[in-house]
């Protein structure tokens, strides 16, 4: 069998040399798909059909089983992510201190369901399982910052903030 | 390295602390860190420094207090100071060596002088980030003294002896897990540790890989030791950043010193470990569902038999343990199983860590023996309810676990007493609800967690849950019957009997606990279409009479 030569890394774009080093700290192991997917993730903050396909072939893993991964895992997201991104946690601890009410006033600001970026693509409306900060509920993450004890008008501060940039 | 080395370094540390008059610990864990203890960390270095007093300022782990962070502990006084920021640093620094902040001092003796800490034992007193720190507390001579003194079985037998059982949930004894997997034939064999703390509410894991990282490696070196191991992998949730940081250090550190790697102390013995994220699936906080996602598949879990321990990671035997199991071994094989078994309940050894939030004064981790009673915890260490509101429930175990009514706060926490009340010691969360809790919704919101998370594979699971979620919704909008009530009833049993995993079989606890305590909640609802707390909106009764309640029903609740 001939030996495998990865395929080319589809523009040259530098942060597909990290991705492409991820694979191959792992070998090209196929069990490196989801540690890839993460850099992928972390590196382009999505993960668009391009990507998927050349980390499937790179890795040999058949291109289902690479999107099955991608859609059943809560973390990996298909759509570029807004400019800003308030995540609200949705933890039992913040459940019970409210964040339902903080999800609602989020929504009825940025006139969008929760998991989607308002339209001029300057904030992304989030909400997460749980992120450990549970004595400090409820709690929201500002671009990944960990605010707690939020109340509903700061939440909305931040967003008129983030709205008028 | 040998004991005499490790005592070596330990020495030159204390040497090197002997130095100062003071110790500043700033807690840096997620909680303080996100009210900026750094900042404040760094105030304090600044105003030591310009003062000129012999004070040393140290970055620790979670002291455990989350509610009154950022937290300052000032040794060798032992002054707790809480809420303090970055202005306050002057003043501090200023009282060193007199009297202290009154108005900063944080006075929770009963908060702390109740709880018995193992596992966090240096949470709030070492650098996580200083693997000499730990050293300096006595840390790896458990793993020297189990390569260079005792065999793998000895070691077992120690474990066995202590009687400690999985803390992850399941409560399995440990030794006799150790003990199947070293039994199992295979050359290579695998160890995990179970960091995919996905229960909502429950956050002792994060807090131990962040404040003591070391530990729980520590504990996977001995376990792979015992059960012929050579290759570790830890499982961390992609959501803890600061632990994943914490840790990829820790194992740096390790290799440096030569603690992981090849021929460990020069036995003949090589571990290495390496850390997988996880991605945000609950579902793989189950064992073989774990498996499948370090394997780089979708998370779904297996039938078992054959249980990891014969046929795991990539077919060969495998180890897998939560963190704070992990945690408690490097102090069992110190002072041996029988010290260890000295502490807890008949059935449930030692300590256990949990993650006391919701309605309650003093939120944060609270490390207390097995066999305290559930009303010491929440009235005693927890401070009680705030703001003047009562007490009406406790839900431990997470989204698998039950809510306890104030009728049961006097039983014992162990792993038997919890399951026969219809609850479960779960990872450790513990959430106290107070009267602005409608039990009904409680209840719906853990099946939709359960119903979100469920992985698909199996159908009771999948379309059970969904359906679950369909009932208990109508009837927190007021649209329920008293034959809904029968229906979940009987969907639960079906659930619970014939789901794959243990997310399915004990996703209808919440549902069954509620309804066997809260019975008056579900009828409010349905009859009176009325919701006490005020937390469902219920819709203006229509025209229609509501269909009458019949006896038969009732009793199949009753």
């Amino acid at each position: 069998m001939p030996a495998f030569t990865p395929p080319p890394l589809p523009s040259d774009d530098k942060r597909w040399k990290i991705v492409n080093g991820t694979m191959r700290k792992n070998g090209f192991a196929r069990h490196a798909l989801i540690e890839t997917l993460h850099t992928v993730q972390s590196s382009f903050g999505y993960l668009d059909d391009d990507s998927i396909r050349f980390v499937a072939r790179s890795l040999r893993v058949p291109l289902s089983q690479a999107y099955g991964v991608v859609t059943f895992y809560h973390h990996f997201s298909l759509k570029p992510p807004g400019k800003h991104t308030m995540t609200i946690c949705t933890g039992t601890a913040c459940y019970i201190k409210g964040t339902d009410k903080l999800v609602a006033a989020a929504e009825k600001r940025l006139g969008i369901p929760q998991g989607q970026t308002t339209k001029d693509g300057q904030i992304s409306l989030m909400t997460a399982r749980c992120v450990g900060a549970c004595g400090r509920a409820p709690v929201v993450l500002t671009d990944g910052e960990l605010q707690g004890q939020m109340t509903g008008e700061q939440m909305l501060d931040q967003l008129e903030r983030w709205a008028v940039e | 390295m040998t004991i005499e080395e490790l005592d070596q370094i330990a020495e030159s540390v204390h040497a090197e602390n002997a130095k100062f008059d003071h110790e500043i610990n700033v807690c840096m864990g997620t909680g303080c860190l996100s009210q900026h203890s750094d900042k404040l960390r760094d105030e304090l270095t600044n105003v030591v420094a310009a003062s000129g007093k012999k004070a040393f300022v140290r970055r620790t782990g979670c002291m455990g207090l989350c509610a009154a962070g950022p937290l300052v502990l000032v040794d060798p006084e032992e002054t707790l100071y809480q809420h303090v920021n970055a202005a306050h640093a002057e003043a501090v620094v200023a009282s060193l060596g007199g009297e202290p902040i009154a108005a900063l001092q944080c006075n929770l003796r009963e908060h702390f002088d109740q709880q018995v800490h193992v596992v966090l034992e240096n949470s709030g007193h070492i650098d996580p980030e200083k693997i000499d720190d730990y050293i300096a507390r006595d840390g790896y001579q458990a793993l020297v003294k189990a390569l260079t003194e005792m065999s793998p079985n000895e070691v077992i037998q120690q474990i066995t002896e202590s009687g400690l059982r999985g803390r992850g949930g399941g409560g399995y004894p440990t030794g006799l897990k150790w003990g199947t997997v070293a039994k199992a034939s295979g050359d290579l064999k695998y160890v995990i540790c179970n960091g995919d703390e996905g229960d909502p509410g429950a956050f002792m894991d994060r807090s131990v890989l962040e404040s003591d990282p070391q530990r729980v490696l520590e504990g996977m070196c001995i376990a792979a030791y015992a059960v012929g191991a050579s290759k570790g992998y830890v499982y961390v949730r992609a959501e803890y950043p600061l632990a994943v940081a914490r840790l990829t250090n820790c194992l740096r550190d390790a290799r440096r010193r030569g603690l992981l790697g090849n021929n460990i102390c020069n036995t003949p013995f090589s571990f290495d470990v390496e850390i997988r994220l996880g991605a945000g699936a609950f579902v793989c906080g189950e064992e073989t569902a774990l498996i499948a996602s370090i394997e780089g598949k979708r998370g779904t879990p297996k039938p078992r038999p054959p249980y990891p321990a014969v046929s795991g990671l990539w077919g060969k035997p495998t180890l897998i343990n939560n963190v704070e199991t992990f945690a408690n071994i490097a102090p069992i094989i110190r002072k041996g199983g029988k010290w260890f078994a000295c502490m807890g309940s008949e059935r449930s050894k030692g300590t256990k860590v949990f993650a006391l939030t919701g309605k309650i004064t003093n939120t944060g981790l609270v490390e207390v023996p097995m066999g305290i009673s559930l009303r010491q915890i929440i009235e005693g260490i927890g401070g009680g309810v705030p703001d003047g509101h009562t007490f009406k429930a406790v839900q431990t175990g997470g989204p698998s676990g039950g809510c306890l009514p104030t009728e049961l706060l006097d039983i014992g926490v162990s792993y038997d007493a919890l399951l026969k009340v219809g609850a479960m010691m779960g990872s450790g969360g513990m959430i106290v609800m107070d009267d602005t809790s409608c039990m009904v919704n409680v209840a719906r919101f853990f099946i939709e967690f359960c119903m979100t998370e469920s992985c698909g594979k199996c159908i009771p699971c999948r379309a059970g849950t969904a359906q679950m979620h369909t009932l208990l919704t109508r009837i927190c909008a007021g649209h329920g019957t008293m034959a809904d009530l029968d229906l979940l009833v009987d969907l639960c049993g079906t659930i619970k009997e014939t789901s794959l995993c243990g997310l399915g079989q004990t996703a209808p606890n919440p549902v069954l606990s509620t309804l066997k305590y809260f019975k008056n909640e579900y009828i409010d609802h349905i009859v009176h279409k009325r919701c006490a707390a005020g937390v469902c909106n219920i819709e203006a009764p229509s025209a229609v009479e509501p269909p009458p309640t019949t006896t038969a029903s009732l009793e199949v609740l009753a």
